[in-house]
């Protein structure tokens, strides 16, 4: 007989100690990641559930305050007139979606898959318009196509610009390329081997297009599409520089609380806006999980290949055409700002860079406004980008506390589903109240910047997830095997390795902080107006040039930023090449 | 063969009626376990059989419902991971990406606030435990999937644990580098004198390595043995069919008590099966146990049967027989190329299967066949 002895001795298990339920002690280390979700979870609330609590309670408020259940709404519907907000608001976006989807498909699919010439520079115009407030577009195609436009002028047309045309032009515009990424994306990730396997069948160009390339970017599309319909559902930029008469639900509340200090009908409004971006947020969650399932680890992904001349020859002068046409809008921009008044004297002036708002000249001119909208994109950069990877992290990195996991994931990513607009509103009446603790941050620089990162959070938020469920779940274990704190494992070896998606975060902030308006025309200092909202105050006071001028700056800062940011990336790509490039 | 002797010293590690459940699905239905110090305890089973969930539950990383966890006399069923003592190396390997591998080495010794000097020393001594005292400076995406490891083992050994847990750990690797490290963990922990637990899915890793297999299936334990007696003497019909190659056929208990009766004819075994006469039972025949003959030589416990197909595999060959009065499964048997040449056996030859009655394995209930 072996010495090694038989294991399975029966020990009596009748000891109460072992029918007890095992909880693993709290040390310090657990109290403080505990201490962290609650600090989590109390940022979530106090920005973000509660402000739009209580823009929801105020939608149930008559102007007095009183508790009127649903008499505002009932009032919204009750006649064709007061209600053509939310039927122009799903006219516009619908139209947008189909137009902006259809030409994005085509420009990515010649992106993707033709063998034409000049595919980097198709793509770098065609993410132009990420760098300029939506408004911008709109400005142009006034100068293009409005009363006293080139091309009205040159072609004796009415172009009806103002109102539904002009909108859903700009919208277009603005979301296209968003349209464009996903779309690429998604047809970058096709399988190979199915073209392959339907060629050896004797299938014909036109019928894989139909059975394999539309259906295998089929949740691409649906993704694009949602998207754009909620980019143009929720733009106030270009509604309110070419909307004229026609007015959609952002503008309406616009109009509803800063025109008519009615409060409550602009809470009703925002509302109302929610519900169209709700449906369109839940049902994009649902393609993407379903798009995520079909995307396997072992694909053979679809390269470019030649397609025959007349159809190469034919996306081609499609995607140029309308390179051309994003080009000459920015010409337009370049051109309305440099000289002296747009359309009669063209006589080079620098005199626009010197703005005036509220009767005010400053010394710096644009410059002024500039500084102030990098002030706040730097904060809103840094903080969101902190905020943001750690409650990643925590959500990702933590083994127990399922529940408040969960918890805190869908409050994370529901701010996608909310509009800048409705968030300013919020902020609006939950910070200005007078017995709010909280209200010394109001008109202050940081809570421009807290509606900013809320704005923009979802984003960066499943990007630092994606980033965070890449890396080894065993390094966490690993840490602590070795007796390291979570923290010292989270700066020594999660932030390193996470620093090219924590770039990726910190641009996408910083770019959208350059450009948004939607939430700030409710939260905005006077005489500290971003750069974006001045173009807007600029534009409203009649001074058009000037608004161009501005804009101008802001598609160079943008730009410069951009630039700075992939210089950065390609140092920290090069100091990390050790450790990713085998 | 009655084992059930009290262990002379306390076990370095007890397992205690542990039970584990992830929502509906119950993944340790109350498994016991002692572990003596030094010893290198392999937890073999197929996937999902709660193998893995019982390392992660002896390192902290699970949470066990009920059942302690007694490591070195101290019942640590409540403390956090940072405060257990223990090594621990993943099928990943999980390396962090952006330090060296002495700085990976050096991580847990930080921790520990060893002098610099001291750290070095001893992340060249443990490189060198690991026989790659020259790649300290390299990323581990410069390192081979065997340096790889290696270098998560010195990482895991660093800090000098009591106890080493390996999860599946040349599961990543090819066949040749897998069966180099094999030898050189078995070594290495001999050497230390570690006590060891290594969870696989590969019978033949356990067997080569293992001082004694806990073989798991359905979150339990089927059986703990030495890798002889989990291989001669498999306790249930799923051990024998999980561990190498066992031939399974249903089968009734003869008369007498050491007999069995398979397509009509009675087996001899060598022990007594004490089941109640004509009680279904499995009968279990390895494939290298079946001696092949041409001439009825040996009365007792002979089969015929026909070749059916010879399947060359090198040094021996594999065949399927038909027995006689068997439709609905082969016999699988391994005779060495020579042997087959003297007997000169080919597809349709007649054949005499003799079956050596100690290595006749019965199994009661003989209507879950294996297979």
């Amino acid at each position: 007989m072996t010495t090694i002895t038989q294991a399975t001795r029966p020990i009596t298990v009748e000891k109460e100690i072992y029918r007890r339920r095992v909880r693993q002690r709290v040390g310090a280390e657990g109290l403080l990641r505990r201490a962290l979700f609650v600090l989590l979870a109390a940022w979530l609330y106090v920005f973000l559930i509660h402000p739009l609590a209580v823009n929801l309670l105020r939608s149930m408020q008559d102007k007095q305050g009183n508790f009127v259940g649903l008499a505002n709404y009932i009032n919204y519907f009750a006649s064709p007139t007061t209600s053509a907000s939310l039927r122009h608001s799903l006219n516009i976006a619908g139209l947008s979606t189909v137009i902006t989807v259809v030409l994005a498909f085509l420009y990515a699919y010649t992106l993707t898959r033709t063998t034409i010439r000049g595919k980097a520079l198709l793509r770098a115009i065609a993410m132009g318009p990420i760098f300029v407030p939506s408004l911008v577009q709109a400005l142009a195609f006034i100068y293009m196509f409005g009363n006293n436009g080139i091309f009205t002028r040159a072609l004796h047309l009415n172009f009806q610009l103002y109102g539904p045309v002009g909108i859903v032009l700009s919208e277009v515009f603005y979301a296209f390329p968003h349209a464009l990424i996903i779309l690429m994306t998604a047809l970058a990730l096709a399988d190979a081997r199915l073209y392959e396997a339907a060629e050896a069948l004797g299938a014909s160009k036109t019928r894989i297009f139909f059975t394999i390339t539309l259906p295998a970017v089929r949740y691409g599309l649906m993704s694009a599409a949602f998207v754009v319909f909620t980019l143009a559902i929720t733009d106030f930029g270009a509604p309110k520089v070419v909307g004229g008469d026609y007015d959609v639900l952002a503008t309406d509340i616009y109009n509803k609380v800063v025109g008519q200090q009615n409060f409550s009908m602009g809470a009703t409004i925002s509302t109302l806006l929610l519900i169209p971006t709700g449906i369109a947020f839940v049902l994009d969650r649902i393609v993407q999980r379903k798009q995520v399932a079909m995307v396997t680890a072992d694909i053979t992904p679809m390269g470019p290949k030649p397609h025959r001349p007349l159809v190469q020859g034919t996306l081609l002068a499609i995607c140029i055409l309308m390179a051309l046409f994003i080009i000459s809008v920015y010409l337009v921009v370049l051109i309305g700002s440099v000289t002296r008044f747009w359309p009669y004297d063209f006589t080079l002036t620098l005199k626009h860079f010197k703005p005036e708002v509220a009767g005010a000249h400053h010394g710096l001119g644009g410059f002024a406004f500039i500084l102030t909208s990098l002030e706040m994109a730097f904060w809103t950069s840094l903080v969101g980008t902190i905020v943001v990877f750690i409650s990643a992290y925590l959500i990702e990195k933590t083994r127990e506390l399922a529940l408040p996991r969960a918890i805190l994931y869908l409050l994370s990513i529901t701010p996608l589903a909310v509009p800048g607009m409705v968030l300013g509103l919020s902020y609006l009446f939950f910070f200005n109240a007078l017995n709010n603790p909280l209200n010394f941050l109001y008109g202050t620089m940081a809570i421009m910047v807290i509606s900013t990162i809320f704005h923009y959070y979802t984003v960066p938020f499943l990007t630092a997830m994606t980033a965070l469920k890449q890396m080894d779940p065993e390094f966490e274990s690993i840490g602590e095997s070795l007796n390291a704190p979570f923290y010292k494992t989270f700066f020594r070896v999660t932030v390193p390795v996470a620093l090219p998606a924590l770039i990726d975060i910190a641009m996408y902030f910083f770019l959208n902080a350059m450009v948004t308006i939607s939430a700030l025309v409710f939260l905005f200092v006077p005489g500290k107006e971003v750069a974006s909202l001045a173009v807007m105050l600029l534009d409203d006071a009649g001074n058009s040039s000037q608004a161009m001028a501005l804009s101008l700056l802001i598609l160079v800062t943008g730009l410069t930023v951009r630039t700075l940011f992939y210089f950065i990336t390609r140092g920290v790509r090069a100091r990390t090449q050790a450790w990713t490039v085998r | 063969m009655h084992a059930s002797q009290t262990p002379s010293k306390e076990p370095y590690l007890r397992l205690i009626d542990i039970t584990k459940t992830f929502g509906s699905l119950v993944a340790l239905k109350g498994v016991t376990l002692d572990i003596a110090e030094g010893e290198f305890v392999c937890f073999l089973g197929p996937s999902g059989c709660g193998k893995t969930t019982l390392l992660r539950i002896i390192a902290g990383l699970e949470q066990q419902n009920t059942g302690r966890v007694i490591q070195a006399g101290k019942d640590i069923s409540d403390l956090p991971v940072r405060e257990r003592d223990f090594g621990i190396v993943f099928q990943s390997y999980a390396l962090f990406p952006n330090m060296t591998a002495a700085k990976n080495i050096a991580y847990g010794l930080e921790n520990m606030k060893l002098p610099r000097a001291e750290i070095k020393r001893r992340v060249q001594e443990l490189l060198e435990l690991v026989g790659l005292p020259d790649v300290g400076h390299k990323y581990p995406s410069q390192l081979s999937g065997g340096q790889q490891q290696r270098i998560a083992l010195a990482r895991a050994l660093a800090t000098n644990p009591g106890l080493l847990l390996l999860d599946e750990p040349l599961s990543a690797l090819d066949a040749k580098v897998r069966a180099a490290l094999r030898l050189e963990i078995k070594e290495l922990q001999r050497r230390l004198g570690i006590t060891t637990i290594f969870v696989t899915h590969d019978q033949e890793e356990a067997l080569v390595m293992a001082d004694r297999i806990v073989v798991m299936s359905n979150g339990v334990i089927e059986q703990v043995g030495t890798p002889t007696e989990i291989y001669i003497s498999p306790a249930t019909p799923f051990v024998a069919d999980f561990v190498g190659v066992m031939n399974f056929f249903p089968g009734q208990a003869a008369e007498k008590p050491d007999q069995v009766v398979m397509a009509q004819t009675p087996l001899q075994c060598a022990k007594p099966h004490h089941l109640q006469p004509g009680r279904e039972v499995i009968i279990a025949i390895r494939p290298e146990d079946v001696r092949l003959e041409i001439s009825h030589r040996t009365a007792t416990n002979t089969l015929s049967g026909t070749v059916r197909e010879a399947l060359f595999m090198g040094s021996f060959y594999r065949l399927l027989i038909r027995l006689q009065g068997i439709q609905e499964r082969d016999l699988t048997a391994e005779v060495s190329s020579n042997r087959m040449r003297d007997l000169g056996l080919r597809p349709q030859s007649k054949v005499e299967v003799h079956i050596p009655p100690d290595l006749v394995r019965v199994y009661p209930n003989g209507r879950e066949l294996p297979q």
